[in-house]
């Protein structure tokens, strides 16, 4: 294969992936706060104590992390008809890929929270904050760097997951490896796309690191 | 300003049940600066976080300023605390807001509008002294910058009462002192009441007004400063007039005697009755009330020898106490 023909395969399918990861980064991010921040206030001592609720969340969520990505994407596609109308392409693939990463995601969110010091949530209740002041201004705005370096693995694990977004026609660079690199042996494809991920995750990684960097101050 | 009656806290957990507080009552006289002083797991952070119901109590009252904060409902309690000031062992601040961020957080809590916030702040960094570091993180102050913002903080809702959780605990020597020093001062200038806990004789020394000493969940003693100083069986006039056991002197009445002010009735006495005085030991303390001691005397012969003397130090001293 020649250069003029693989740079519009490798272009096209690097704004698959960008699409795709960018989507799926966006809707994760609102869904593993949401889920992240539930998980904490109704745990024991928590802002909302709920442990029967807790305790199903907490199930829901380590089945969602448990199953591999490539049965997830199989076992959802009613689910990923019913939202997007259809099962295969790129818009397709940001389902599962939203999915799978949300309680992926949310375990960090959980995380990134219980680091904030309990003395400051006392302090803040003290002085009459209420539920939502102190989830906003507290909870969230201290983990502010957790928060992002959490994203941010989140991403290159996005990144991962979309490798196998070819299964439902999503495209994207990991598909490309697949079937040009691996499937018809086309080792220029496959190290230009190899490279192109490294590339993404790369540039992923330095931003989030920037990111944190700047909003941390411990 | 203060009231606590029948308090109790029971923690329950998988090692039994913890009676944290078990039974307290104490009341805070308004503008007094009151101590409650403890070993460690004597329950005075239990105490103190019952008083805003940061902890519910299982049972008993607490009014603070009139108002029964157990009945409150959520939101009462939220504007309650609003005007209950509360400082911490290790500040509390937000890592991610600056110091004047740190100040604006109640007046924000408040609904205070932006434009007045901004000039409230200024003027409590300024009531601390921080008004050149408005601007800087908490990870870039020192211990006593950290709870001087604290301080303004819990100042923010001209509060009337302020609590304190061991304020002073995690600072080195001087800067308590200058910690305590601005207690005080708001104290005085702002008629503030305030309620602290400590396990460091050192803190009720210096600015308290009345002293609680607290073991095990419950109060053993309570009182002014200066009424428990004149107790002899005291534990808070043992703890600040640290006199060891008397020794065993043959022929001589060993005489323990708290003074306030001067000790000049000491010399007083001696030429009265013309007796040898001799101090076998003694403590004399500079208390937020003003000077105290207690001084250990010999005075030759038994005490029924001595009846004259003693009558006079106790005509002129707060306590007397005679070791037999
Ligand atoms: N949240 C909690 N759950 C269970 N037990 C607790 C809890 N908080 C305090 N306790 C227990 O209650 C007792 C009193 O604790 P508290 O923190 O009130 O003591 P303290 O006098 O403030 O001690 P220190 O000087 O060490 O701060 C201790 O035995 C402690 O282990
Ligand atoms: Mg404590």
């Amino acid at each position: 294969m020649t250069w003029s023909e693989m740079v519009p395969l490798l272009w096209e399918a690097t704004k698959e992936s960008a699409y795709m990861v960018l989507v799926a980064t966006l809707l994760t991010a609102v869904g593993g706060l949401l889920v992240g921040v539930a998980l904490v206030l109704t745990d024991r001592g928590g802002l909302l104590a709920l442990r029967p609720v807790n305790a199903l969340l907490g199930l829901i969520v380590n089945i969602g992390r448990s199953l591999p990505f490539i049965i997830l994407l199989v076992a959802i596609i009613p689910f990923t008809r019913a939202v997007v109308g259809t099962t295969i392409g790129t818009s397709a693939a940001i389902v599962p890929l939203t999915v799978g990463a949300i309680p992926f995601y949310a375990r960090i969110v959980e995380t990134a929270i219980r680091e904030v010091n309990r003395d400051v949530v006392a302090a803040a209740r003290a002085m009459g904050a209420s539920r939502r002041e102190i989830v906003v201004k507290v909870l969230l705005r201290e983990a502010r760097p957790g928060l992002v370096a959490g994203l941010t693995i989140t991403v290159v694990a996005l990144v991962g997951y979309s490798a196998m977004a070819g299964v439902v026609g999503g495209g994207g660079l990991g598909d490309l490896a697949i079937r040009y690199g691996y499937q018809r042996f086309e080792t220029e494809v496959m190290i230009a796309t190899v490279v192109l991920l490294v590339v993404f995750v790369q540039l992923a990684q330095m931003l989030g690191d920037l990111v944190a960097r700047r909003l941390s101050h411990r | 300003m203060i009231r606590i009656n029948g308090l109790r806290k029971t923690y329950r957990g998988r090692g039994g049940d913890v009676a944290a507080v078990a039974g307290v009552d104490l009341t805070v006289r308004a503008g007094e600066v009151f101590g409650v002083l403890g070993r460690s797991g004597a329950g005075k952070s239990t105490l103190l976080r019952c008083v805003n119901m940061l902890e519910r109590p299982d049972a008993g009252t607490i009014t603070v300023d009139g108002v029964d904060l157990a009945g409150l409902s959520e939101t009462g309690l939220r504007t309650a605390r609003q005007r209950i000031g509360m400082i911490h062992q290790h500040f509390a601040l937000l890592s991610s807001r600056t110091a004047a961020g740190n100040v604006s957080f109640p007046l924000e809590v408040m609904g205070m509008p932006r434009r007045q916030r901004a000039d409230r702040v200024a003027e409590l960094l300024d009531l601390v002294g921080l008004r050149d570091r408005a601007g800087a993180y908490p990870a870039q102050l020192s211990g006593g910058q950290k709870q001087r913002v604290g301080i303004a903080r819990a100042l923010a809702g001209e509060p009337k009462v302020l609590l304190s959780d061991e304020a002073t605990s995690a600072l080195d020597p001087d800067t308590t002192g200058s910690i305590l020093a601005l207690l005080r001062d708001l104290n005085q200038r702002l008629g503030l009441t305030i309620l602290l806990i400590t396990h460091e004789m050192e803190v009720v020394k210096r600015i308290c007004d009345s002293v609680a000493i607290m073991s095990d969940g419950v109060i053993t003693e309570a009182g002014p400063v200066h009424e428990l100083l004149a107790k002899p069986d005291s534990a808070l006039a043992r703890g600040i007039f640290r006199l060891g056991p008397p020794p065993v002197l043959d022929d001589a009445t060993i005489v323990d005697v708290t003074v306030v002010g001067d000790g000049s009735l000491i010399s007083a006495v001696a030429r009265a009755h013309d007796v040898d005085v001799r101090i076998l030991d003694g403590s004399v303390e500079t208390l937020a009330g003003g000077r105290a001691g207690r001084l250990r005397l010999a005075l030759p012969g038994s005490p029924a020898s001595n009846a004259a003397a003693l009558d006079q130090l106790r005509a002129s001293a707060v306590a007397v106490e005679v070791h037999p």
